[in-house]
């Protein structure tokens, strides 16, 4: 009997005054009995429209109707199918904007909660499933990834499952890219990470940690080594900045410094001897996820003002929804249609505030976003003592720059000529955000997955 | 895990490890520089290469023991291992096409100043070697300067040693004296590269700086090394460490370069007081 019910059920979640200052998981996951009651709101649609809205391609119908049943373990077996990293993408895909804004539920209330179905599934299975024996006949033919992050361990994963002999490069000490780096951990617990690369490795992944390729080793001696194809999953790079007066002030982080410092270096332990400003007041420059996963660390270390300052307006902000709603909740401040001119420091050089000018919305660009336009003579001064940039990154130059062969755009993007992310270059493919520019983690699984497609039917054309 | 093959203590307060890191040795180049960490709650730290053997698969880096990670750093022994040592980063110095060249160290800074006199002597150039150290006892590298130096000046803030004076007196006195340099290569405190930029700006000799500013990944990704050069961004870890000299904001260097000075003395302070239990 289908659960007719209008609204998902809810995701139980520690209370927002008690999480903005841990590091604890913020969503607490569904129970057995919740998760049973949610899938049977599933219709089992037979054009599976919410397929269409993966970008991974998983049996959505198929998982949700063996939870209904309670065969958590037959779900899990229907996800892994397609995703190498199902506890990962349960807790950050945007699903709002992927397969559950195509399920057929959300045109008359809320769509099934697919994110949070497939997450029940993912920990139930770390919890409790029994590990497949590895069955996989090796063809002893080896394949380099280069970037350890979501397109990488995707694309190893999908490749291991074909026989492959996957080496993954990874150029920090710990695999697992932005998972690790960025993603902090009361979003993605890192001991989730760590288990989804414990699984990749028992399919026979090797991992190389504190290995540079562009330096260490370039792609053409990669390719002379022996290896069959190479894909470059080394994802987005150098931070961007604004080019405002002020930015070189102490106190002034990209995001990708701020939260690598919190997660990577565990700066978020309170014995860590990561030094890290542990700022009263703090603005956050931009709107997409990893401003508000700044944003919410900044608070978790102990600020007692976080302000989000986004050039438009809340409808505009890129981050996923519920990420927003969380920070909302959490009292992180938004001051949407505020545009930074000068950050503004002190005779010590530290930051003491920033100077924004207030925008409108004008006429739409190319994006099909309204663009922001200044208010003349609307600037004033926000007192904070640190700034974080979190307004996107550009690709890091050091595979472009010594690789024969790789066409880049002019943004330094790596051309790629088909899905499968074939680049100008025979042998070598691309994917995620080192094609993309910063997008997010499903979109780099995506193409980490179509290239393992791609790699795998050149090797076999050789 | 890299295997600590030699550690010698060059001054009461710098230390030589020669390590095996094949995959390192193999690329290693004059001026560039590895990142390390030396336990699994490290941080990570950069540090230029002072000297490699591609054939042994050795880097040798030499630290002076200035805060917390540097301390744990110098107890390790030979046959000791480092947990994380990755490289080579940065771009190489450029030794080729020079004719005659001043090499400018001070302090520690004569680590990394060292194999770049030495690949400029291999490259055909003529080396003048100006050092300068606090005093006497802090005196590294000196043999090693002389042997690739075609004119070697040791200076000594107290006169302990060589000539009393910084190094920026004797670079003076060797262009007043006729000398003429194609460049010079200034690597020590920021402070030293600040005056020998002034200096050679109002000689008109090209200069070439080395930064080691505060770094994480070392491959481009956090943003922390940023430093101003000729009014623009630049990130030390991917656009140098070298530098042209006269184009760097060394004040703003300088004041960047004091963002944790606060936290680090507590930590050298409370590493220094476990050291001392332990030692009980």
């Amino acid at each position: 009997m289908a659960n007719m019910s209008p609204k998902k059920n809810e995701m139980p979640v520690q209370a927002p005054e008690i999480r903005c200052r841990n590091f604890d998981e913020v969503a607490l996951g569904y129970s057995e009995e919740t998760a049973i009651d949610e899938a049977k709101r599933c219709l089992n649609c037979k054009n599976m429209p919410c397929v269409e809205g993966c970008p991974v391609k998983i049996h959505i119908p198929e998982f949700i109707a063996k939870v209904a049943q309670g065969d958590f373990q037959g779900a899990y077996d229907v996800i892994y199918k397609s995703s190498s990293l199902p506890a990962v993408c349960g807790r950050v895909c945007p699903q709002e904007r992927q397969c559950e804004s195509k399920c057929v539920r959300g045109i008359k209330g809320e769509p099934v909660g697919i994110g949070r179905l497939e997450r029940f599934v993912a920990d139930w299975y770390m919890k409790n499933g029994k590990a497949k024996a590895n069955d996989v006949v090796k063809n002893g033919k080896r394949i380099a990834v280069v970037g350890s992050g979501p397109s990488g361990l995707t694309c190893a994963g999908d490749l291991a499952k074909k026989g492959y002999d996957v080496t993954v490069f990874e150029a920090l000490h710990i695999a697992g890219g932005v998972l690790v780096y960025g993603i902090p951990e009361f979003r993605l617990p890192k001991d989730i990470v760590k288990r989804e690369i414990e699984n990749l490795k028992a399919l026979g992944v090797e991992i190389v940690t504190n290995a540079v390729i562009g330096k260490t080793e370039t792609v053409d001696e990669l390719l002379e080594d022996g290896f069959e194809a190479v894909f470059i999953g080394s994802g987005a790079g150098l931070p961007r900045f604004m080019n405002i007066p002020g930015e070189n002030l102490n106190g002034v982080y990209s995001a990708n410094e701020f939260l690598t410092r919190t997660n990577l270096m565990k700066a978020y332990k309170e014995n860590s001897a990561t030094p890290i400003i542990h700022a009263k007041r703090v603005a956050v420059v931009g709107g997409g996820n990893v401003a508000m996963d700044a944003a919410r660390c900044a608070m978790r270390l102990g600020a007692e003002e976080v302000y989000i300052v986004y050039r438009r307006s809340m409808e505009e902000l890129p981050a996923r929804r519920e990420e927003v709603e969380h920070a909302q909740e959490e009292g992180i401040i938004f001051k949407t249609l505020n545009n930074p001119v000068e950050i503004l420091g002190d005779e010590n050089n530290f930051v003491r505030g920033i100077r924004c000018i207030k925008m409108e919305l004008g006429e739409p660009d190319e994006s099909g976003r309204r663009s922001p336009v200044e208010v003349p003579n609307s600037e004033y001064d926000l007192e904070v003592d640190a700034v974080i940039m979190s307004i996107g990154t550009s690709p890091n130059p050091l595979i472009r720059n010594t690789t024969v062969g790789l066409d880049t755009d002019r943004r330094g993007c790596i051309i790629t000529k088909n899905e499968g992310g074939l680049t100008t270059k025979t042998g070598v493919y691309a994917g995620g955000d080192a094609v993309t520019g910063a997008a997010t983690v499903i979109l780099a699984m995506g193409a980490g997955k179509s290239a393992a497609e791609a790699i795998d039917e050149y090797v076999k054309s050789k | 895990m890299f295997l600590i093959k030699e550690k010698t203590e060059l001054n009461p307060t710098v230390t030589k490890m020669v390590v095996d890191a094949p995959r390192v040795a193999r690329k290693a180049q004059a001026g560039q520089f590895i990142i390390l960490r030396v336990d699994e709650e490290g941080e990570r730290i950069p540090l230029t290469i002072a000297d490699y053997d591609r054939g042994l698969g050795t880097i040798t880096i030499i630290f002076q023991v200035v805060g917390a990670t540097t301390m744990k750093l110098n107890q390790l022994n030979k046959g000791d291992f480092i947990q994380d040592f990755v490289g080579p980063l940065g771009k190489a110095s450029e030794v080729e096409g020079f004719k005659k060249v001043a090499v400018i160290g001070g302090g520690v800074g004569c680590a990394i100043a060292y194999p770049t006199a030495k690949a400029l002597k291999e490259n055909g150039a003529e080396v003048h070697s100006v050092v300068g150290f606090r005093n006497q006892d802090l005196v590294i590298l000196k043999e090693e300067f002389e042997e690739v130096s075609d004119k070697f000046v040791l200076m000594s803030d107290d006169g302990s040693c060589g000539e009393k004076g910084l190094v920026t007196d004797a670079l003076r006195k060797l262009v007043e004296g006729g000398e003429k340099y194609d460049m010079v290569i200034a690597i020590g405190p920021l402070i030293m590269m600040k005056f020998v930029c002034l200096l050679t700006k109002e000689l008109g000799i090209k200069t070439v700086v080395s930064m080691n500013p505060i770094m994480i990944d070392g491959t481009g990704m956090c943003g922390g090394c940023r430093l101003t050069v000729g009014g623009e961004m630049k990130f030390a870890c991917v656009d140098g460490p070298d530098f042209d000299g006269h184009q760097v904001d060394f004040d703003e260097v300088i004041r960047r370069s004091s963002m944790y000075r606060e936290t680090e003395s507590k930590h050298r302070e409370e590493t220094c007081n476990l050291f001392k239990e332990a030692q009980k």
